[in-house]
């Protein structure tokens, strides 16, 4: 825990700097130059690197004094935030220098190349090729499900670069910069309509040789770390602060960058089913007057309460530092099964008007949206099966099911 | 109710998702005394018997570890804890499957003297309760199994010192060798909410006469009781009848709830342990992901139920006044998640989960009749509804 006395003198050395420096007519880009160099736009970075050293939890501290006053944070859309992780973790000075200042000033956007056509759960299996060429790696394949790809910079890309090496030891980390010739971004759409991911194609696309990041080899352990920040939800993003006056000119920009930011995700909240609308729904078409009706809401409801709940003992376990038990690892799954009870009962209670979609459909479309959407939560961000899996044998220790992807990557069977 | 409300030791808190360490201690104790004192051999011995308990174990569990009087406020000699505490002893007794007249005498009567006793009547008859020398039960259903006290018809006429029951209860958990009886019982040409108290009398009354059931669950012992003309004497008033009733039987709802999950993660153990060490095909069944992804599934499952036993019984502590909602809410969910655990644990264990010499049937039986007793996950589901207004 943070003491008392560090505490207070980072509160008021905040509050002493923002007192000096903020001020809502500057630019974003201006705004966060400032934050990049005196360091309270990421605290909890090192000092060499635009933050000061500070422990997570004084960096809630610099957020709160933030938010007291309305200041804007350093940019945290999208993926940026894992790459700039993986660059501090990984990267060269160089890259380090190149890279991380326009992350946060958020003049540059950035995306994960990471799955592709022929791996999805078996990310290892990547095929997209990087072969060395004088001073660049030249790139071919082909990735998917990138989100943003259309409107960033850099992307963070995984390709194989051995193939005579077993799998996991053949491939190699890049930042390969976006906008070139050989690199094509085409929107992905879904079954939804919506096209919230992109393919993108890559033909004899370069790759400077200082764009490596980590060793030739080592991409699957750089993978890791994006990974793994990935799944921290890239390190406590607290949402844009609504206190204070909010007038001026960078609140404008500030939500002209988030606008574009969300832009893709509009229906995530279909995807998880919406249970917060069941209750309201019932009593609106009448459903809950069928006794049928009344048995399958309720079934949902205590499913999805007591999902609810097992997170919340989760969290309340690892904050009394407990070594967490079986259910921290178990909310995607219970996800899953709640948004696809939430999908059937809606169904039922909407009832033949189920057959519409759009504006004349119920709840101008959202219940439309949510029979249509809720088949991506059970394989976005790791199918139910990969997710049973990891259960089954990270926390109940089963054995492992024997591989036959073991040697040369290329003699293993692939798509 | 008044009375008993104001009396009720509970401390006003808020609901806690993680247990504090002292109960994390006392479960430990607890669980620590089951393994020694309740082996599955044990559980055999004791459900092949009438009585179904051992005395001593009971002596013990009474004297070290001052279990039947958990949540019985300390003036009637109890220890002054709350729901929490009583749920994690129904929870260690669930899983270790111990056969003892607890949940009759513990959960059910003792909570129904606290529910609607006067005063004196609970100074009186608590204390013997509380520190295990007397075994009580609780009669609600009748003939017609139903566990709404809507539906209760025994009848209780006034007479010069008291009432004189008339009628037939049954199911009555541990009714055969109870020293002393709860009666939920109406008022002659009364119906639905009116009229309805509780009574009591010792079980070797006068016009009384007492039947031990053969329960497809061994380890829980039934009995029918026929009252005629029995004398008994009325707890509290008339007027809170109804509503003494159905506290007495969220409350216990919630302690099963817990004593159900207790099971449940027993029984996963077993079947977990056993996929890890069964070899078919050259390699552990475990290891195969159709049998892999099943107990994925069943951890959740049971981790969920466990979610809601915890809250609703944190609910019911801290007074939270959703707790008899929630009380619904845990016993479908636990009911729903136990026995599927159970019928999965016998399929996990193939052949062998059938027969008898294998332990899953005890807890698969006591699965089913937990499922069937204070209500079906049907009824709770319902009564969940009505209780959101929905």
């Amino acid at each position: 825990m943070m003491s008392k006395v560090n505490e207070t003198e980072v509160r008021a050395e905040v509050r002493e700097w923002l007192a000096a420096n903020w001020d809502p007519e500057l630019s974003l880009v201006e705004w966060r130059n400032k934050l990049v160099d005196s360091g309270w736009g990421m605290p909890q970075w090192p000092q060499e690197w635009y933050g000061r050293g500070l422990p997570v939890a004084l960096a809630r501290v610099v957020e709160e004094e933030f938010a007291n006053v309305g200041a804007v944070a350093a940019a945290k859309t999208g993926v940026r935030l894992l790459a700039a992780a993986t660059l501090l973790e990984h990267g060269s000075e160089l890259q380090k220098k190149k890279f991380l200042r326009r992350i946060l000033t958020g003049e540059d956007s950035w995306c994960q190349l990471f799955s592709e056509p022929g791996s999805g759960s078996d990310l290892a299996g990547a095929t997209t090729r990087a072969d060395l060429q004088g001073d660049f790696w030249i790139i071919n394949g082909q990735k998917v499900w990138t989100t943003s790809a259309h409107h960033a910079d850099h992307g963070l890309l995984l390709a194989r670069t051995d193939w005579d090496a077993p799998k996991h030891d053949g491939m190699s980390y890049f930042v390969i910069d976006i906008k070139q010739p050989g690199v094509d971004v085409q929107p992905l759409r879904q079954m939804n309509g919506h096209a919230s991911f992109n393919q993108v194609f890559f033909t004899d696309a370069k790759v400077p040789v200082e764009n490596l990041v980590g060793k030739v080899g080592e991409g699957w352990k750089v993978a890791m770390t994006t990974l793994a920040h990935e799944r921290r939800g890239a390190d406590g993003l607290a949402p844009p602060s609504k206190r204070g006056r909010r007038v001026g000119r960078i609140y404008a920009e500030e939500r002209a960058e988030l606008e574009t930011a969300n832009q893709p995700y509009k229906w995530y909240p279909q995807r998880a089913g919406r249970v917060d609308l069941i209750i309201e729904r019932a009593k609106e078409t009448g459903a809950n007057k069928d006794p049928n009706a009344r048995q399958e809401i309720a079934r949902l409801m205590i499913m999805a309460k007591s999902a609810e709940w097992t997170a919340r003992r989760a969290r309340a376990a690892q904050q009394q530092g407990r070594p967490q038990g079986p259910e921290g690892s178990l909310g995607k799954l219970a996800a899953s099964n709640v948004a696809r009870a939430c999908a059937r009962v809606h169904t039922l209670m909407t009832g033949t008007e189920a057959l519409l979609t759009g504006s004349e459909s119920p709840r101008e479309g959202i219940i439309a949206e949510i029979l249509v959407s809720v088949p991506a939560v059970s394989i976005a961000g790791g199918t139910d099966e990969i997710q049973r899996n990891i259960i089954a044998e990270r926390v109940l220790g089963l054995p492992k099911e024997p591989r036959f992807d073991t040697g040369p990557f290329r003699n293993v069977r692939r798509n | 109710m008044s009375a008993s409300e104001e009396t009720r030791v509970e401390p006003a808190r808020r609901i806690q998702f993680a247990f504090t360490d002292e109960q994390e201690q006392f479960r430990s104790a607890i669980r620590r005394f089951l393994q020694d004192k309740s082996p599955t051999t044990e559980v055999r011995r004791l459900m092949a018997t009438p009585e179904g308990y051992d005395p001593a174990v009971w002596r013990q569990l009474s004297d070290e570890l001052a279990l039947p009087g958990v949540h019985i406020p300390e003036q009637y000699g109890g220890g002054g804890f709350g729901m929490v505490e009583l749920s994690i002893v129904t929870e260690e007794l669930g899983r270790a499957l111990l056969c003892a007249p607890y949940f009759s005498t513990v959960v059910l009567a003792a909570n129904a003297i606290l529910n609607s006793g006067t005063e004196a009547q609970r100074a009186n008859l608590l204390p013997d309760l509380a520190s295990g020398a007397k075994f009580a039960a609780l009669a609600i259903t009748e003939l017609n199994g139903s566990w709404d006290p809507r539906k209760i018809e025994l009848v209780a006429t006034s007479d010069t010192d008291g009432y004189r029951l008339q009628g037939t209860k049954s199911y009555v958990i541990d009714g055969h060798i109870a020293e002393r009886l709860v009666v939920a019982a109406r008022l002659a040409g009364k119906a639905a909410d009116e009229g309805l108290g509780l009574f009591t009398l010792r079980a070797n009354s006068v016009g009384v006469e007492r039947r031990l059931l053969e329960s497809m669950d061994p380890t829980r012992k039934l009995a029918r009781i026929d009252f005629r003309g029995a004398h008994a004497e009325l707890l509290g008033s008339l007027t809170d009848g109804a509503k003494a009733i159905s506290r007495t039987l969220d409350q216990a709802a919630i302690a099963l709830s817990n004593e159900m999950v207790g099971g449940a993660q027993a029984l996963f153990d077993s079947a977990l342990n056993y996929t890890k060490m069964r070899v078919q095909f050259g390699r552990e069944i475990g290891s195969f992901q159709a049998i892999k992804h099943k107990l994925a599934d069943l951890l959740l499952e049971v981790e969920l139920a466990k979610s809601a036993a915890y809250y609703a019984a944190q609910a019911a502590a801290t007074n939270d006044p959703e707790w008899p909602a929630l009380a619904c809410l845990a016993k479908a969910e636990a009911s729903d998640a136990y026995l599927h655990m159970a019928a999965e644990c016998i399929q996990l264990h193939g052949g062998i989960g059938f027969t008898w010499d294998n332990d899953t049937h005890l807890w698969f039986k006591r699965a089913k009749s937990s499922e069937v007793f204070l209500g079906q996950p049907d009824y709770h589901r319902e009564l969940l509804m009505q209780r959101w207004g929905v």
